[in-house]
């Protein structure tokens, strides 16, 4: 790891002031990505903003059906957060598998959106749950929010501070972990709201990071069951290929994964 | 045996301080005045040095000196060596390309070291590292052994025409085609054995210490036999006279082979540490672990194995390319020859066999022992070929291996191998029983119901450890004898140290060799220490690899025991003013047969040593000390078997059960052994399931450099092992022990795989059976 200066915002303003005046400042959440990476030297930022002790950015609330998950909030607060199983328990599902143990209690809902792996599980459900994500500036929808590999709609200094989404009437998380590192290879969030509306995203898979499968969104619209996903195909051509999964293998992840979703759901 | 004797299940003495933090690695060790290095390593797998430019490193703060190869090589320092000699058929010596501790001339693979950096801390040693501006010219790179040996491919080294640095056989060729010609039926297949990457939970790490004022070398390392290090390091590369190099392996957390080696950082590290005048201590960190631990397998072969009209094998003919990676590691050329070859026979009466095996290099990390270290290679590639055979011909795979077990020994295979005794018959109808084959079809019938393909496959493997006789491997090419040192040392008030060649890492030699001597005379092993990892504590020792240290180790302590036995009779016989002939040790006294007369064991102890009252021309102390060198390597075998449960919509594989029947002859410690057994399957199973390592093969990249992409097992891949053992003891060692390091991980893979083609159908699979691959096979036409 290169020097850097850490600094401890005590709240959302004092955070984006912070890195406003650093040279090259990164905020810090959780760090399960960004500390890893410097510690191999592959990033240097000059300055540390760290968000854990921003309490406006901690916290799960539930109001009726709509639900705000503060950015700073961690995986497991997520997974045992009784207020949020009552409403939609696929969430919770999925922060539940996410890395182990120690990510879960370190890693946060906000970090993983603003990073955007391609393999990391919560993209997936913002896009099914077509959550807003909320800025310190603005707000703004998860279909406009990721756009590419590690790529997200942020602008530069612009902090996640919470998730917002309406709970749905079923939802579920199926993922299909790379025996190595244990992130999702195929990832499936399907939701389906009260007015029949169906959302399925996929993570993992996509060379061009977290998308929507329109084709069984479609399907599942007019017939929610896992046989309604049989006919359709998945093109494996925009897929990503790697030593532990071709194209191919992933296409039929991403179908059998939406399956299973759509049956646990 | 007593509670704590031999065949006792005593909990490890070692435990405590590895459990509460307290062991002390190599990375432990701090001296006054130490500095830290940091390698420069190639980032490319094969290049031109074309100049290094340091002088902007050495500027930085907190540098104390960068060093680099035309300095090493102007200081004398020599090449790295393999230490045994192969010959190819054709007479010609194995063709040994140079390994420079430091490359200055080219690099061939990803991580080869090209200067070192000491500084006062890891980071800034880091940041100057960065700042060495070496200038490369980047040369056509080749990963893949049998592409190497094609015309018009990059030449690593000049010395090895065709990057071929031996082609071996054994056997008779002309015997075996002519099986082949008669037979019956005749089964081939394609067996490739994947590259694997060892992973001990402690990296490697090395602290060189120079005294000006003797002219004195210390070296702590990560090692499995620091006199073998000693030796090597003073007599071929020519950092220090023996008596000036002391070699200290502390606690080491993890071998599995891969420590075995001399590495260019202990080499380095001690020449630094001179130059620089301050101890200087490296340690590896998990990047450069995967780039430089010696990896191992990486075998691709081709079989016939050829039976008569009863089905029993008549010949067996074996083509084998062996990847040596870069350079030839210390053990790599007897790895894939006679540690491999010799074992092609398996359980089976096989009249004919010939193998050859080429040996290549290529632009990859190099490629040495790894856990079982040539025998899982060859069962595997038995143990499959055998399970393809019964599916040809229609036999059960449990009687066509029944047909052709060896029953009377000794038995004298073609392939050098003599073996003295076994019963594989009873490890096979063990594990049976116990993975309740007979009711496996009622099994997969349920399976079905639920949309799972469910497999069952075994595997029958034997091995050969307590490597070894010295004037036999001597005569195969060996630089080395495989003899054991031990020293039992009384002291006065009778406790008692126990001095050995052999190396603990993980074994839990601290308490299975004090088992030896509270079984002997009775005492509790915690008035036993076992001494060892140290060139100035044992003065000589060949240390621990290829499950020789029960053997062979063992077997030295024994035999120093003897000798401390007959003198502690002598002794008490004199006090008690009996003969010694009828002195006997019991629970820590010595006593009078058939009297009440007793010495207890200190007083016996403190006798020696005041010397008040020996028998006449008796010297004072009790101390003696022995060597063994075994008469015939040991032959641990046994039966595998794995039921497995395919998802064929995603390709996962799930063990069911896992039932391993093995024959270890004598047991010291059954707990350690079924430790051992633990962890030799679920490193068989990682080979099996998960583990590979990749190179780009365009540019010689290594794609799993860490655990992201390298997929180790975890607890959560393995299910609960049903283990047993039914021993024949071995005739040819004191203690009647075979070895049981190193059998799990040799014995599993093959029934692993062969329970999944068995479950999808589908032969042609290979290792790692990932998922995708499994997926794509079971909807493949076999």
């Amino acid at each position: 790891m290169y020097e850097t200066h850490y600094h401890r915002a005590s709240s959302i303003q004092d955070a984006v002031k912070l890195k406003q005046a650093a040279e090259e400042g990164k905020y810090l959440a959780g760090g399960m990505t960004l500390i890893p990476t410097m510690k191999q030297r592959l990033a240097a930022p000059t300055d540390l903003v760290d968000l854990r002790h921003v309490a406006e950015m901690r916290g799960i609330k539930v109001t009726g059906k709509t639900v705000r998950i503060g950015a700073a909030t961690t995986h497991s607060e997520v997974a045992s957060s009784a207020e949020l199983a009552a409403v939609c328990p696929a969430i919770c599902g999925l922060a539940s598998h996410i890395g182990d143990p120690h990510v879960r209690h370190m890693g946060t809902i906000g970090g993983s959106i603003a990073n955007n792996d391609p393999a990391a599980d919560y993209p997936s459900a913002m896009l099914a749950l077509d959550a807003t994500i909320v800025t310190d500036r603005r707000e703004i929808a998860a279909g406009d929010f990721f756009t590419g590999l590690f790529e997200t709609a942020l602008e530069d200094g612009e902090l996640v501070t919470a998730i917002t989404f309406e709970a749905p009437a079923k939802a579920a998380y199926q993922k299909f972990a790379n025996p190595a590192s244990r992130y999702a290879m195929a990832g499936v969030f399907v939701a389906r709201r009260d007015n029949g509306d169906v959302r399925v995203a996929v993570t993992g898979a996509g060379s061009n990071g977290v998308f929507r499968h329109r084709d069984m969104e479609a399907a599942l619209s007019s017939n929610w069951s896992p046989d309604a996903l049989a006919s359709v195909t998945v093109d494996a051509s925009d897929l990503l290929s790697d030593i532990h999964a071709d194209a191919t293998y992933r296409a039929n992840l991403v179908k059998v994964m939406a399956k299973r979703a759509v049956a646990a759901a | 045996m007593g509670v704590e004797g031999i065949g006792a299940r005593v909990a490890r003495k070692e435990d405590k301080r590895f459990l509460t933090g307290k062991g002390r690695y190599t990375d432990d060790m701090s001296v006054p005045g130490m500095k830290y290095a940091i390698f420069v390593r190639s980032p490319y797998a094969h290049a031109k040095i074309r100049s290094i430019d340091a002088a902007a490193a050495r500027a930085m703060p907190g540098v104390i000196d960068v060093l680099d190869g035309k300095q090493l090589l102007a200081d004398g320092i020599g090449n790295l060596i393999c230490g045994w000699m192969i010959h190819s058929k054709d007479g010609s010596p194995m063709k040994m390309g140079a390994w420079r501790p430091l490359a200055h001339e080219t690099v061939r693979y990803v991580g080869d070291a090209v200067a070192i950096v000491v500084a006062d801390s890891i980071a800034e040693a880091k940041d100057a590292a960065e700042a060495v501006v070496v200038d490369y010219q980047e040369l056509p790179v080749v990963t893949d052994a049998t592409k190497a040996l094609e015309p018009g491919q990059p030449q690593l080294h000049p010395e090895a025409p065709n990057n071929l640095i031996f082609d071996w056989q054994i056997g008779d060729p002309a015997a075996t085609d002519k099986a082949i010609a008669s037979a019956a039926h005749v089964t081939e297949i394609t067996i490739h054995n994947n590259r694997l990457s060892p992973n001990p939970m402690e990296p490697r790490a090395t602290l060189g210490i120079y005294d000006g004022g003797d002219d004195h070398y210390t070296c702590y390392t990560t090692s499995q036999n620091p006199h073998v290090a000693r030796l090597v390091m003073s007599a071929f590369y020519n950092v220090a006279p023996e008596n000036k190099l002391r070699v200290i392996a502390p606690d080491v957390g993890g071998g599995f082979g891969s420590k075995i080696y001399i590495y260019p950082e202990e080499i380095v590290c001690l020449w630094a540490s001179k130059r620089t005048g301050v101890p200087v201590k490296w340690t590896s960190d998990r990047t450069e672990a995967f780039l430089t631990d010696a990896h191992g397998r990486d075998h691709l072969s081709t079989v016939k194995m050829a039976f008569d009209a009863d089905n029993r094998i008549i010949g067996l003919k074996v083509d084998t390319t062996a990847n040596l990676g870069a350079y030839m590691s210390l053990f790599s050329s007897a790895v894939p020859t006679y540690l491999y070859a010799t074992l092609l026979s398996g359980q089976y009466d096989i009249p004919a066999i010939h193998a050859n095996v080429r040996t290549v290099y290529t632009n990859t990390a190099p490629v040495d022992a790894y856990r079982g270290a040539g025998r899982p290679e060859a069962t595997y590639l038995l143990e499959r070929t055998m399970e393809t055979a019964a599916r040809e011909l229609g036999v059960s795979p449990a009687e066509l291996r029944r047909v052709n077990f060896i029953r009377s020994f000794p038995h004298q295979t073609p392939v050098i191998m003599n073996y003295d005794a076994g019963d594989y018959e009873a490890s096979l109808d063990a594990a049976m029983q116990a993975s309740d084959w007979n009711g496996f079809a009622a099994r997969k019938a349920e399976a079905a119901k639920r949309g799972m393909k469910r497999g069952i496959g075994m595997s029958c493997y034997i091995e050969a450890c307590g490597i070894a006789p010295s004037a036999a491997v001597g005569s195969l090419g060996a630089g080395v004898g495989l003899w054991e040192s031990a020293e039992v040392r009384v002291n006065a008030v009778g406790t008692i140290e126990v001095l050995t060649g052999s190396h603990s890492h993980g074994q839990g030699h601290e308490t299975t060799f004090a088992q030896l001597v509270a079984d002997r005379f009775g005492v509790p092993i915690d008035s036993v220490n076992i001494v060892h990892g140290d060139t100035d504590k044992v003065q000589m020792g060949m240390g621990t690899y290829g499950s020789r240290s029960g053997a062979v180790g063992m077997s030295a302590v024994v035999k120093a025991l003897d000798k401390v036995e007959a003198k502690a009779k002598k002794i008490a016989a004199h006090l008690m003013e009996a003969d010694e002939s009828d002195i006997v040790i019991e629970n820590g006294e010595l006593k009078v047969a058939g009297t009440d007369k007793t010495v207890p064991w200190f007083q016996m102890a403190l006798a020696a040593y005041t010397a008040h009252n020996l028998p006449p021309g008796m010297e004072p102390g009790l101390k003696e000390g022995a060597f063994y060198d075994p008469a015939n390597f040991t032959f641990p075998a046994g039966c595998y078997i794995c039921e497995v449960e395919v998802d064929p919509e995603t390709g996962v594989t799930k063990i069911i059960q896992f039932v391993a029947a093995d024959d270890f002859g004598n047991i010291i410690n059954p707990m350690i052994v079924e430790g051992q057994v633990h962890g030799g399957l679920a490193q068989g199973i990682g080979q099996a399931l998960l583990e590979g390592v990749h190179y780009d093969p365009a540019n010689g990249q290594l794609l799993t450099a860490s655990y992201m992409d390298y997929a180790m097992p975890r607890a959560d891949d393995l299910p609960s092992f049903t283990v047993s053992t039914s021993n024949t003891p071995c005739p040819n060692n004191p203690l009647g022990i075979k070895g049981c390091g190193e059998a799990g991980a040799i014995g599993s893979p093959p029934a692993l795989i062969n329970a999944i083609t068995d479950a999808i159908g589908n032969n042609r699979l290979t290792m790692p059976a990932t998922p995708q691959k499994v997926w794509a096979a079971a909807h493949a036409a076999n």
